[in-house]
């Protein structure tokens, strides 16, 4: 059931207990059960909303990194991984195999805001050799979800 | 001028589908719950190699039992899932669809005055290529209380000497029913007895939320007196590709390709290879898709108790039969009704045959989101008739 039960709530954190057990033909101090289960062995690590920010208001830019480091002895990559998610402007660090490093996930409210933070911040660490910033320019694809697209029955009326 | 047509063929009925889907058509805001084919798409890896062989030059005719490869493949499937051993070469067609296989496995078996045994609900193809084959159907009416399967007796007390085959449509549309291996086993005895041969319809095969599906052409003495007939379009959501297939006994098989082959040449290519790709790598997508029916069929299952509204639970397919006697009206008639004042289509289960009265048809091939909102509309219904009925 816990492979289930994670894919529903993947798509779907809104969606209560009772209606869970529903779905999943199990009672609902089950789902509670494992629910608590998988947030306490780390499992489930936050219940989030997606938005497309685009059809709102508010200004928001994002960017990936990508980062050279050098790696530190004794502990690789995490301490200089752990200097950089520690920026609340960091959305997502990713250790990554090939031509760099880390690729860093930044928001920020306008290219500005993101460039300063590149040149004062993230590249003047004693470990980073080099950056290179990519702004995001559209969204297409986000977790899994296609970005506003209309989701139409174009099934056509067929007998039998 | 002479009537230009033919007897026999103006004498069948039109499905009995249709009406609503006329009226679903025109009317604004109408959701419908009647269609019975999948709501997903085509898994994309699936069309990506119909897109790829047309991008190789891939638009030439197959052999007319089909593409090599897919034959192989089919057979390879049906060793895997069923423990069934067809050579692909002498034992298998791909067709256009399952309903073609079901017209030519018809039109090969029969001869005039042949009884063919149709258990009914089920779906509405059958008793008219029966006809056209020339053969007199048989209508064996399953009943609710055995949930709609077919039981050795109700088979016993159809058979006469003229019969010489029985249809079986499980997992079943409409009815959502399953026949599990000791119903096959009760149903191959009587069979192997009487010497008549089954169409097995297994389209619905991959959709069942009970066990996995059971062949009867997998028991003993039965492959070489059985036609399976299955496809990709319920599986895999591959409705619009037209493909399915027909396995069982060589002479069988040869003449099917014989018809075939004259009225149809042979199954679209590009669809053939997309479906190489389906079986091949389509596990994980069924899976998925299986998955998400059961969620619905569990939802279903739920609110309709929590509605007091009477239905056996279906392990098959992806359709629901609630039984709607107690509001003292034909099928015909609630669903009209329903259609018209909740704007809501689903099929009168008389649509699948006489015995269907009684009952409607609900598809779930649609997103919970819209499930919720046809189901909301049922329970003010529902709430509606009973107000009715107590104040009358």
């Amino acid at each position: 059931m816990r492979e289930e039960l994670l894919s529903i709530i993947e798509k779907n954190s809104r969606i209560n207990v009772q209606e869970l057990a529903v779905l999943l033909g199990v009672e609902e101090t089950d789902v509670v059960n494992e629910l608590a289960d998988m947030e306490k062995e780390g499992i489930i690590c936050g219940y989030h909303t997606l938005i497309n920010w685009e059809k709102t208001s508010q200004e928001k830019v994002n960017a990936l990194i990508e980062v050279r480091v050098t790696p530190q002895r004794g502990q690789g990559f995490d301490s200089i991984a752990e200097r950089i998610y520690k920026y609340s402007e960091v959305h997502a660090v990713y250790l990554i195999s090939g031509g760099y490093d880390l690729l860093v996930s930044l928001e920020g409210k306008s290219l500005k805001e993101i460039s300063s933070f590149v040149s004062d911040k993230l590249s003047t660490l004693d470990s980073v050799l080099s950056t290179a910033t990519h702004f995001i320019l559209k969204k297409y694809k986000d977790h899994g979800t296609i970005i506003s697209k209309k989701n139409e029955d174009e099934r056509e009326m067929i007998t039998p | 001028m002479r009537n230009p047509l033919s007897e026999q063929v103006v004498n069948i009925k039109p499905s009995g589908i249709r009406k609503f889907f006329d009226i679903v058509s025109e009317m604004k805001d109408a959701i419908s719950l009647g269609v019975g084919e999948p709501d997903f798409d085509t898994p994309w890896h699936i069309r990506d190699e119909g897109i790829y062989s047309l991008e190789k030059g891939r638009t030439f005719y197959t052999s007319n039992a089909g593409l090599k490869e897919l034959k192989i493949e089919v057979c390879n499937y049906l060793k895997r899932k069923q423990g069934i051993d067809y050579d692909y070469n002498h034992e298998t067609i791909i067709t256009v669809g399952g309903s073609e296989a079901i017209d030519i496995g018809l039109r090969a078996m029969v001869n005039p005055g042949d009884e063919v045994l149709i258990p009914q609900p089920s779906y509405v193809s059958y008793e008219p290529c029966a006809i056209l084959a020339g053969a007199k159907p048989v209508i064996i009416n399953l009943k609710a209380e055995n949930e709609f399967r077919l039981t050795a007796q109700e088979l016993l007390d159809a058979i006469t000497d003229k019969t010489k085959v029985l249809i079986l449509p499980f997992p079943n549309n409409p009815t959502g029913a399953i026949m599990e291996r000791a119903d096959l086993e009760a149903v191959a005895k009587i069979v192997i007895e009487k010497d008549i041969f089954v169409m097995s319809d297994e389209i619905y095969g991959e959709l069942t939320y009970k066990g996995g599906h059971v062949s009867i052409a997998s028991l003993p003495g039965m492959k070489e007196r059985t036609i399976l007939i299955n496809g990709f379009s319920k599986a895999y959501a591959m409705t619009g590709w037209r493909l399915g297939y027909a396995c069982g006994p060589k002479e069988i098989i040869e003449q099917m390709i014989k018809i075939h082959q004259f009225a149809i040449m042979c199954a679209p290519t590009t669809s053939q290879y997309a479906a190489v790709e389906a079986l091949r790598n389509g596990d994980e997508d069924v899976l998925e898709m299986r998955r998400a029916y059961n969620q619905r069929r569990r939802y279903l299952m739920h609110v309709f108790k929590e509605m007091g509204l009477e239905c056996f639970e279906p392990y098959g397919a992806f359709y629901v039969f609630p039984c709607i006697k107690e509001f003292g009206m034909t099928s015909d008639e609630f669903a009209s009704r329903f259609l018209e004042e909740e704007k809501v289509a689903v099929v009168p289960g008389t649509a699948f045959g006489e015995c269907g009265e009684g009952f409607l048809r609900i598809s779930y091939a649609y997103s919970l989101d819209n499930l919720k909102v046809a189901i909301g509309r049922l329970e003010k219904f529902i709430k509606r008739l009973r107000a009715e009925r107590q104040g009358a």
